[in-house]
């Protein structure tokens, strides 16, 4: 009778955990439901999508003639712009319709205007998916997106089949450009990496550092490997580097205490603004006052609901874009955002915008139009692509170039917080 | 001095376990199931708290109580709905139903409040304790934490001993037939197990959300599956045996991450667990039970 007691309480442990899997994950664990719930239809849209491949240059083809009376460009967007990661989407949404709104009232590209559709994903792969054939069901030709980056290594597979551009403003893993039909506008995770420390040893921000990073991220990780790499070669002592999972992503205490006593005086978290809310929360209860230093994902915890700025004084960040930067593009742009939504744009905005002006850039080289299918555009510009320069608001001044592979090469750019807002750092 | 920090937050993380876990050991031992959806009972707390206190800017004791009502109010609510109609079904019906209200509450919290993560305010306002020349700090919540632990063991375990409705609930636990011939109102019995045990959730989610201030849907759901593991850690269905399990829990877990490996600590955690479960498999404090076949 013991044993059958002992073997029910494992089994019940065992489903408990289970259920851990299916709910504790966050954000993620919002999507994994939804995929559940989903799993049905989800597995309907695949197919579909395997059966849209399948036609493969012929649907292309079908979109280009729909445009074909031709006197619009039309350019798709996609992004979180609702749940967890909405703020990322919404800006990228924002920035890429006032550049749009920008060129439209010039003149449009060779004399075209632009039809912009953006789409929400909800930060979730699944859903990304769908939202691409939605918008290839409108016609569209090219591809802005997607913002964040799992839904966008899904969205670039297809786009891949389909030979459609795209161009993502802000999705940072390598794996998003592995096909010759995508390029980024922001830096690739690894590149983040060494940015960081190449930029913490120049400025000689410190000789200790901590890391604290999420083993269970592709792109917290992805930064971290590279970064640590980066660091030791430029002397750059690790004091502590510990890792947290999604699962126990609430208490930093120990992992703070440990870069305490390792005397470090900066502490590297290359991870979303959500959690380094609380790390700082955290490490302020515990009287710890090191250099922060994020990277992308802790643009926007300025904005973090009910979080106290107070807290972030200081916060360095490396990020392609500072709002308060005095450039006049960077000005206007500033300007524009904040009268239509009444808000100063995070990078993400930037991104977007650059991302729109990019695509024009590349069609006036290609000499794209609007009468040619999206499959013929993305031959046309994917080379245009390596061939032109660009000077936007995420390159710090500097000319931002592509090679074929899809990568940006541009400077980078450290701002920290003051006074509640974001200020390009010395 | 860096072990006696890593101690005194393991204590704390402990206490909240351990008060989570109580929840788990009264329904299980009065009612003998497991109520998979505490953990997102404490969930629904800790909004109506955010939602008063932070959105409304009640005075937090008055949030405080208010989230306690709203718990009572759900955690009988959910037992009239979906548990008692399954009173006489197998174990397993009931324990698929518990996983499934889990998740009705996750789902409903993201449609009413969404996915974003919330900035909690910590209602705990008490300073930090400095000692020897600041290296060792204990934080106001840590305090708190612990007291409300405390408190809240010690006057269960008065209710129990001291009251009638406490007499009820040992009763039920002991043979629910033979209760019933007795004249004690079993399903009154176990509702009041219910509300006890969700506005207990009420008070960690609150104590849970001020030490680890981020709020979502999924607040309650990692801690809940800890707490459980707390539960049986201790021996499921004694209240002592929730302390003891959710402050070791709560201590090796803390411990692990800092000395062995801050992304093993979950492994650890579970590894002892199951050391535990064999050499004892009605926990550290659980009775032994005997069955008739």
């Amino acid at each position: 009778m013991k044993k059958r007691i002992v073997s029910m309480f494992l089994a019940l442990a065992l489903t408990a955990s289970l259920a851990a899997c299916g709910g504790g994950n966050g954000n993620e664990g919002a999507s994994n439901g939804n995929q559940g719930s989903e799993a049905g239809a989800a597995g309907n849209d695949g197919s579909d999508a395997g059966s849209d491949a399948a036609d493969g240059a012929g649907e292309a083809d079908g979109a280009g003639s729909s445009a074909g009376s031709g006197e619009a460009f039309k350019i798709g967007g996609i992004g979180p712009t609702t749940g967890g990661a909405a703020l990322y989407g919404l800006a990228a949404q924002r920035g890429g319709q006032i550049a749009v709104d920008e060129i439209n009232a010039a003149g449009g590209i060779n004399g075209y205007q632009i039809e912009y559709n953006f789409q929400d994903d909800e930060h979730d792969a699944q859903k990304s998916v769908n939202a691409y054939n939605s918008l290839k069901d409108w016609g569209m030709q090219l591809l802005m997106g997607t913002v964040t980056t799992t839904p966008c290594v899904a969205v670039a597979a297809e786009t891949a089949e389909d030979n459609m551009f795209l161009l993502t403003p802000s999705a940072s893993s390598t794996d998003v450009i592995e096909e010759d039909n995508a390029f980024q506008v922001c830096f690739t995770d690894p590149n983040q990496g060494v940015a960081s420390a190449e930029y913490i040893a120049e400025k000689k921000l410190a000789t200790k550092v901590a890391i604290i990073y999420d083993s269970s991220d592709v792109y917290s990780s992805g930064i971290h490997d590279s970064f640590k790499r980066e660091a030791e070669t430029r002397g750059l002592e690790i004091v502590s580097d510990e890792a947290f999972t999604a699962d126990s992503k609430t208490d930093f205490t120990t992992q703070l205490q440990k870069a305490k006593d390792g005397g470090a005086e900066l502490v590297f978290l290359p991870f979303y603004y959500q959690e380094a809310a609380l790390v700082l929360t955290q490490a302020d209860a515990m009287g710890y006052d090191p250099i922060f230093f994020g990277v992308d994902g802790m643009d926007g915890i300025l904005g973090a609901k009910n979080f106290n700025t107070e807290l972030a004084e200081g916060v360095m960040l490396l990020t392609p874009f500072a709002a308060d930067s005095q450039d006049e593009a960077t000005k206007a742009f500033v300007e524009k955002y904040q009268a239509e939504y009444g808000e100063i744009p995070i990078q993400f905005a930037a991104d977007a915008y650059d991302a729109i002006y990019i695509m024009k850039a590349a069609i006036e080289k290609a000499g794209a139009t609007p009468d040619m299918s999206a499959s013929d555009i993305c031959d046309a510009i994917k080379t245009a692509m390596t061939e032109i320069s660009y000077n936007g608001l995420t390159g710090a001044g500097s000319e931002m170039t592509w090679d074929a592979s899809g990568a940006v090469s541009k400077a980078p750019m450290a701002v920290v917080i003051k006074d509640g807002a974001y200020v390009a750092a010395e | 001095m860096s072990f006696l920090t890593y101690l005194i937050n393991g204590i704390s993380l402990g206490s909240v376990y351990a008060i989570i876990a109580l929840g788990y050991t009264m329904v299980y031992g009065i009612a003998k199931m497991l109520n998979f959806a505490h953990g997102d009972v404490i969930m629904i707390g800790c909004y109506a708290v955010f939602m008063t206190m932070s959105m409304q800017s009640w005075p937090p004791l008055v949030s405080l109580i208010f989230a306690v009502v709203v718990c009572t109010a759900l955690g009988v609510i959910i037992e009239k709905i979906a548990y008692k109609p399954l009173r006489r079904a197998t174990p397993l019906a009931v324990l698929i139903t518990a996983i499934g209200v889990s998740y009705f509450l996750q789902n409903s919290a993201l449609l009413l409040f969404g996915a974003d993560t919330k900035s909690f305010t910590s209602v705990v306002t008490l300073a930090p304790i400095k000692l020897a020349g600041g290296d060792l700090i204990i934080p106001g919540t840590a305090i708190v934490t612990v007291l409300a632990c405390v408190v809240i063991m010690i006057g269960l375990t008065l209710f129990i001993k001291k009251t009638k409705a406490g007499q009820a609930m040992l009763a039920v636990s002991e043979d629910k037939d033979a209760a019933q011939l007795m004249g004690i109102n079993i399903n009154g019995t176990i509702s009041l197990t219910f509300a006890i045990g969700s506005g207990l959730a009420a008070i960690a989610g609150v104590l849970l959300c001020s030490a680890y201030p981020s709020l979502s849907p999924y607040t309650g759901s990692m801690p809940g599956i800890k707490a459980f593991t707390a539960a049986v850690f201790g021996g499921i269905g004694s209240i002592p045996g929730a302390l003891l399990g959710g402050v070791l829990l709560g201590v090796i877990e803390i411990l692990s991450k800092a000395y062995i490996s801050s992304q093993l600590a979950d492994a650890i955690v579970f590894a002892v667990l199951i050391v535990v479960l064999l050499v004892k498999p009605t926990g550290i404090l659980g009775k032994k039970i005997s069955e008739k076949v």
